[in-house]
Formats: C-alpha cells, structure tokens, sequence
C-alpha cells in the first residue's frame, strides 16, 4: 500500500515556482530520500502533504485519503520536523511539549521523557535560551512523542553535532523497523545514502528521477583508474568515456557503457593496477545537475 | 474550539490584560477624581466653554457638554477610554493570526491535527475573552469611582449602563477589522503600528467629522456609532449607526474564517 501518493502535484507562489507536475508513491514502511539543492522544491512539497499550503494544481493523499480534505484527521498519525525550528520563545521546553502533546488522542507523556533523556534535552530551559541545535533536538522530540505512523523529515541533521546526528539515525531506523514510513528531505547525500531505499531527485521544481539507490548506481557511469608504466590517454578515449584526466602514470575517467569493450580496451595495455568502482551518490547527482 | 489552543492564548494574552485593564482603571480613577473641583467651578467652566471656537469644542467632543453634571463629565473622558479600548481590541485583531506567521510558529500549529476553523475559532474566543476581562475592570472601576467621585451631582443609571456596554461591541469592531485586515496584508512586521494606526485613524475621522460636519464619515467610525455624549445626551444608542458596527463585525469575521480556511502559510525562505 502506498502511503503517499502524489498526483501531478504543482504549485506556484503567485508567478514563482514552488513545484510543477510532481508525482510519485511512498510504500509503506520505506525511508524515501528526497534530494535536491536548496530552492528546488523539497520544502513546498512537504509543506503541502501538510496542508500548511494548497496546491495550484494536482492533488495529494496520505494513507489514501485526501491530504487537505482529511488534514486534520491524518495529522494524528503524521510527525513533521521542519528544517527550520521555531517555537514559542517564552515557553519552557517542557510546556512545549505538553502542548505539542496536548494535541493527540493518545497519551504521549512517556514516550516524550524517553525521546527527550535520549537526546539529553533540557526540559526546564526557556525556548529563548536554547542554541540552534537545542531548538532542533526540541523539534525531534515534539515530531516524534506522538509515535506517528508517518514521518516528514524536512533536512533534520542541520545544527546536530555528529553525535546527536547519529543517535538520530539510530531513532529514524528504530522507527522504522516498527514500520514506520519516513519521507527523508535532505541535500547531503551521505546520509540519504546510507538512510534510504529509494530516492527522488528533484531539480528547479520537477522531478527529474526516482530509482533505488542501487539501480541508480549500477546503470550509471563507473569510475576507472589505470596506473601503469608508460600509458598513452588517447587509447583509452573510446565511446562512453567521458573526464579523461591523465597524470603522472595514472589514468582517470568515467565509464558508461558495455564492460566488456572497457576490459578489451584495458588488457591493450600492461597495468600496475586498476580500479573500476560504482559513483557515489554524490557524483550521481552532480551529474543531475550539470 | 480546542480547550489547549484556547488556554495557550489565553495565557499569552494574559499580561497584555493585566496592562491594559490596570491602565484603563487609572485613567479613570485619575479622571473621576478630579471631577469635584470641577464641579465646584461648573458655572464659570461652562461660560468658558462657550468662549471657546465652536470648531474646537467639536473636535474635542464638547460642544452640547455639561461638564458640571458628572455623566456629562463621564461621557467627555470616556472618549479616550474608548481609545484605549480601540487600540487594545486592533492589537489583538491583528496579532492573533499574524504574530504566528512572523514567528514561524504558525508551522509548528497548523501541522497537529486540528483544522483551521478550529484554530481560529480558540484564538478568536480567547482574544474575546481577554477583552470581556478588561470591559469587566472598566465597568467595576467606573461604577467605583463615579459614585465614589459624583460628589453631590445625581446621575441616571440607565445612560451609564448603556454606554459602558457599548464597549463590547465597539471593541469586537476593533478586533474583527484588525483580523481582516492581517488576512488580507501578506505578512504584519509589527502589529503595534497596525493597532496604533487603526484605532488613531477611526478617532481621526470621527473627530474630523464632527469639525467639517460630514456626516459620510460617521458612517464608518465606531467612535461615532458609540458617541458617549449621544449616548449620555439621548439615554440610548444611535441604533442604525450601532447596527452598522454589528455589520462590520460579522462581514469581517466571516470573510475572516475564508481567507484563513484557504491562506498560505509563508515558509522561512
């Protein structure tokens, strides 16, 4: 069953692009990884799942039922952490809490001590005193006290140090594992990477693709290195090789094609070493962009 | 109406309350308490009165006032409790939605699992609480003072009653405009400009009418709909011009649940 589903899903900010035609399905107990740079729509799209703006055009449903139409039921189920933290300055951390708790049918008051000892958060702090990355330790916990079935993670690692970010991983794959689905928007690739199945590239407002990790990794371009005595680059400038660079006994280039015609092309040559590897998702998505 | 958004209002509002209504009582206190040297010299102050530029009597709201009786007095002062009560009810009109935006924290409310109607309709209650509050310090304090202050000049009940009620729908008028208003602007920096502006403006207009003796403007004023000298004068309101206020009032609400129901939420860009 998919949990989200959107149908040419277009926005507009009176004649600005927010987002144009985007459809795509989330299964159910995925992490989908939403990348893109900053401007290209990651935000307008969730902000729309949750109804904070209407679409120009198209429509969405979460658990198949109508996003806007059944908002204020779906939302029961759905945790947001958005990439920018705000709350009321004068609260307490803890009263802040209660109020995000107040807000859901089920009682949230262990499940908020556990997330909030977990991430070594301050509950008798006033909002106002708190650094960025407290602020945002405050939006995992009001995000997730609810125990949602469905979590909208808007770049959620932006202000945690590298150990707070990796407790976090920990707790989104924890969530997970009990089934929980997880719409990941991030622009560094490491972490979608290492978070997700699935991703959706998204540039300038449209979706430009949505594949496996996997398969986007192994029908793209390979990454070769020929080191080798005395090497001539222009024996390596077969088609489907792009960024021949040549240094000091060393070839670098990509690869996209048929391998076999690559190795023929190699055993011309008497090799020291050679290394053929897969891109990171990184060099994927610079390629996107070029 | 969800009771947690109400009570959250609420204690925002709850200082401002504390301000205002402490204020107002004051200024009432401070003016009542004068009213008996006044009085004292009733004859002489009202001969010159009549001295004075018609022109400047009527903006200041005077012309046809005895200020020796203390309801004639009353109603004199009353015109800046009004203003107080204007400029509170414009502050809480304009914030109630806006404040939110500005701070960001409209994302951290929309996305529980409460719709917008609801929203609205807690914030609306509160702001309205807050107000009945400070009506209900004004009411007691001038109730207090007068007849602590009226000396030996009698005053009829029933004008008194009248024009201190006034001020829960003339403050609704205030409120509900400044919400319109915040809905139909894209984004309010700051809502005391707004309030300030609003509350000085209608004061403005109803002042400047009365000198050039335009009567399109009272049309639109509630400083006019809820004159306290017409009302001290008359023993009633001025039921057409009170019913345009009502008028107001639920054009303004009304289209302020629509544009709310269908607003887009600015996002941090």
């Amino acid at each position: 069953m998919s949990v989200i589903e959107a149908n040419h899903l277009t926005k507009y900010y009176g004649k600005a692009r927010g987002i144009v035609d985007v459809s795509f399905q989330v299964d159910e107990g995925e992490i989908f990884g939403f990348i893109g740079p900053n401007g290209a729509g990651k935000s307008t799209t969730i902000r729309l799942f949750l109804s904070l703006i209407y679409p120009t055009g198209g429509s969405a449903t979460i658990f198949g039922k109508d996003c806007i139409k059944y908002g204020p039921q779906l939302r029961q189920d759905i945790g947001y952490l958005p990439s920018d933290v705000f709350y009321y300055e004068r609260m307490k951390v803890i009263d802040l809490l209660k109020y995000s708790a107040s807000f859901y049918a089920r009682d949230c008051t262990q499940r908020m001590h556990e997330l909030a000892d977990l991430m070594e958060l301050e509950l008798n702090r006033r909002i106002e005193d708190l650094s960025y990355g407290n602020k945002k330790k405050v939006g995992i916990v009001q995000g997730l006290l609810h125990q949602p079935k469905l979590l909208f993670l808007d770049e959620p690692t932006a202000g945690l140090d590298p150990l707070m970010q990796r407790k976090f991983f920990q707790l989104i794959q924890e969530e997970n594992a009990r089934g929980v689905t997880v719409f990941f928007s991030s622009h560094i690739l490491g972490e979608v990477q290492r978070m997700c199945s699935r991703v959706g590239i998204i540039k300038e407002g449209r979706m430009i693709e949505i594949a496996d990790i996997k398969t986007l990794q192994q029908n793209n371009y390979k990454k070769v290195l020929v080191e080798a005595a005395a090497l001539d680059a222009a024996h390596f400038d077969i088609p489907g090789v792009t960024n021949l660079e040549h240094t000091n006994g060393s070839v670098r280039f990509f690869y996209k094609g048929d391998v076999n015609a690559l190795m023929r092309t190699i055993s011309g040559v008497t090799v020291s070493n050679v290394t053929i590897e897969e891109p990171t998702l990184e060099e994927i998505f610079m390629h996107y962009y070029e | 109406m969800r009771a947690n958004i109400f009570q959250q209002e609420f204690k925002m509002h709850l200082r401002s309350v504390i301000t205002w209504a402490v204020s107002v009582a004051a200024l009432i206190f401070v003016f009542t308490s004068i009213f008996s040297s006044f009085a004292k010299d009733a004859a002489l102050l009202n001969e010159m009165m009549a001295n004075f530029p018609e022109a400047l009597l009527t903006a200041f709201g005077l012309n046809g006032v005895n200020l020796a009786t203390i309801l004639g007095y009353f109603g004199f002062l009353f015109l800046f409790v009004q203003l107080c009560l204007a400029i509170q009810a414009a502050n809480y009109g304009f914030g109630m939605v806006s404040i939110e935006e500005r701070e960001w924290t409209a994302d951290f409310l929309l996305a529980k699992p409460v719709g917008r109607t609801q929203i609205l309709t807690s914030k609306l209650l509160a702001a309205l609480s807050s107000l009945l509050i400070t009506d209900v310090v004004v009411w007691v304090s001038s109730l207090v003072f007068i007849n602590l202050f009226k000396a030996d000049s009698a005053y009829e009940t029933n004008p008194l009653l009248l024009l201190l009620l006034s001020i829960v729908i003339f403050q609704l008028f205030f409120l509900a405009v400044g919400l319109v208003i915040s809905l139909l602007v894209k984004r309010i920096r700051s809502v005391t400009p707004y309030a300030m502006g609003l509350g000085f403006g209608m004061y403005v207009l109803s002042a400047f009418g009365d000198m050039l003796g335009e009567s399109v403007l009272e049309l639109i004023t509630p400083f006019k709909h809820f004159n306290p000298n017409y009302i001290v004068q008359h023993g009633a309101w001025d039921t057409p011009l009170v019913l345009i206020s009502v008028a107001v009032i639920v054009i303004s609400l009304a289209a302020s649940y629509i544009l709310y129901t269908r607003r887009n939420i600015p996002a941090v860009v």
